[in-house]
């Protein structure tokens, strides 16, 4: 690890972590200030909810949650934070080493004596540091939005706090697939697209296989691997499903430490 | 000790040729010309060179050590100037600069700013405010500072303007005259010839021609013009000459060989004027690539 290049990254992605953070504490605290009228009325919201067809409840994961409990309504929330963290992270992920070879500055750092293994660690640090931020701010919000909103109404802190340490895992295993993925395209031109692609794509997996009930697509997304509603009823992680996300996180770190220290770097064309 | 060794190195991307069989040695202290069009393998070899492509086949060393295998250690004293420069757009030139120092562990400050300002270059401008020709001397002043015994410069001068370039060769003579060695790539032949003391001409990926500077231009043709009255060029039809050309009554032709059997054709005839030249590295170059 270089302490340098780890201080450059990271300043280069200040201002994108900070956006993303004020975006995540507005989203957490403007939609948890509902909850009191929701839980106020649950009967009337249930019956309301239940007027829906089975399948988009299902879509929306609103099937197996009860909106008139902190938890329940909290993991609701707890969805849509995700989405926007799988964004982000995808974001670092393509990001990470393709920004320098699309705007071929990648000369320039490799050109130093440093090692790809070296490069490629402090970068993942770095976007480490950037993520971890973020997710130290949703944490936060999510506590103070709870304490101003709960007024009075009970809940697990054990399951709260399963579902914040989840957090970690699901920034890492899109961090990681972006690289990889990154790594294995010839030249990435421009990052928004892929990582919007990869965020969006996963959550809809996951919202299909919500509404068709199958299997399958429950192996491919982290948004069923780490499940809200599912953490909040059992008050435990999906384990196997969990252990698969790791594996799959640690292969892509793997298998891109591989491709990028035998990566040609483009020249300008 | 040969400062860069490069043996057999072919390079591939994917179908498509780089280089093929590169073989050439460069010496401590010399300035190396290595010349070719566009698309000849210059920067391909100067990439592989760096580690920032890998070879297909065959190897390189620089200071004794493979590239493949040493590549930091080797870069810590190598100093490189691409043909185009990028660097992080959001940047102060001052922060671009010290964060380029901070990767050689040493105190490059009074050199970045000596080099600054004999480059005349603003250091608290911002990267992307800069013209081609400012950047282009942010490349300089970020290939030089940490004094480095190695050189890469490919194709150096573009969007530098005369004076600058004058400039940028004194530097360079002077880092040489330290001891530096240089590798330095272009297709301009007449900074080739100012600067290098021994050339490697590279075409279509291939070594063509690798010698001394004068060698190339002794032991090769002459330029032969003779203006006479009535002059047929069959009076020149011997063995060795090449390219006749008739222009306003003046004969041009290349002549290799023993140039007695010229002088003697020549004196033969009733001539007005004659001159025999070496020919410059361009017509020589040229040749190459016919």
């Amino acid at each position: 690890m270089n302490a340098n290049i780890y201080r450059h990254e990271f300043r280069f992605r200040l201002k994108s972590v900070i956006i993303w953070s004020l975006a995540l504490t507005f989203l957490i605290v403007f939609f948890f200030s509902m909850f009191p009228v929701f839980a106020d009325q649950a009967a009337l919201m249930n019956e309301f909810l239940a007027r829906y067809p089975q399948e988009l409840r299902a879509a929306f994961g609103m099937d197996n949650m009860d909106l008139s409990t902190v938890l329940g309504f909290y993991s609701f929330i707890f969805m849509f934070v995700q989405l926007c963290l799988a964004i982000q992270a995808s974001n670092y992920g393509f990001g990470l080493v393709s920004i320098e070879e699309s705007e071929l500055t990648a000369d320039f750092l490799l050109s130093k004596p440093v090692s790809r293994a070296q490069v490629l660690t402090s970068k993942l640090l770095a976007a480490l540091t950037s993520l971890t931020i973020t997710n130290l701010v949703v944490w936060v919000s999510s506590f103070a939005a709870i304490l101003l909103f709960r007024e009075g109404r009970e809940y697990d802190m054990p399951t709260l706090l399963l579902l914040m340490l989840s957090i970690v895992i699901f920034q890492l295993f899109f961090l990681s697939v972006g690289l990889v993925i990154s790594l294995l395209v010839k030249r990435v031109r421009s990052v928004t697209p892929y990582a919007l692609g990869l965020g969006f794509g996963m959550y809809v997996l996951s919202a299909f296989s919500g509404v068709f009930g199958e299997v399958a697509l429950e192996l491919v997304t982290p948004f069923k691997h780490l499940d809200a509603p599912y953490i909040v009823k059992h008050v435990a992680y999906n384990t196997p499903l969990v252990l698969l996300n790791v594996a799959v996180t640690i292969i892509a770190l793997a298998v891109s430490y591989w491709l990028y220290t035998r990566r040609d770097i483009p020249a300008v064309s | 000790m040969s400062v860069i060794e490069v043996t057999n190195l072919t390079k591939y991307y994917g179908k498509s040729r780089g280089i093929v069989d590169v073989s050439f040695k460069e010496e401590e202290g010399e300035i190396f010309g290595f010349i070719g069009p566009n698309g000849a393998g210059k920067s391909t070899t100067i990439r592989l060179l760096l580690s920032l492509i890998h070879p297909t086949s065959g190897s390189a060393k620089v200071f004794g050590k493979d590239v493949v295998t040493h590549g930091p250690e080797i870069r810590r004293d190598i100093g490189y100037l691409p043909s185009e420069v990028f660097y992080y757009e959001g940047m102060k030139v001052i922060d671009l600069l010290k964060y380029s120092a901070s990767f050689y562990g040493k105190d490059c400050t009074e050199r970045l700013h000596e080099l600054s300002e004999y480059m005349e270059l603003e250091l608290n401008r911002r990267i992307s405010d800069l013209s081609y020709g400012n950047k282009k001397k942010v490349g300089i002043v970020q290939g030089l500072l940490h004094s480095p015994k190695l050189l890469f410069l490919d194709e150096p001068t573009a969007g530098l303007d005369p004076l600058m370039q004058r400039k940028f060769f004194d530097l360079i003579r002077k880092e040489n005259d330290r001891g530096v060695t240089v590798f330095f790539s272009s297709h301009i032949l007449g900074e080739v010839q100012r600067l290098c003391t021994r050339v490697g001409i590279i075409r279509e990926g291939k070594i063509a021609e690798i010698s001394d500077i004068r060698t190339l231009q002794q032991n090769n043709y002459k330029k032969v013009n003779v203006t006479a009255a009535g002059l047929n060029p069959a009076t020149f039809d011997l063995p060795g000459v090449t390219n006749v050309q008739t222009e306003n009554g003046t004969l041009h032709f290349f002549f290799k060989g023993d140039i007695n059997a010229v002088l003697q054709k020549i004196s033969a005839i009733q001539v007005a004027d004659v001159t025999i030249e070496e020919p410059t590295l361009e017509e020589i170059f040229m040749h190459y690539y016919e």
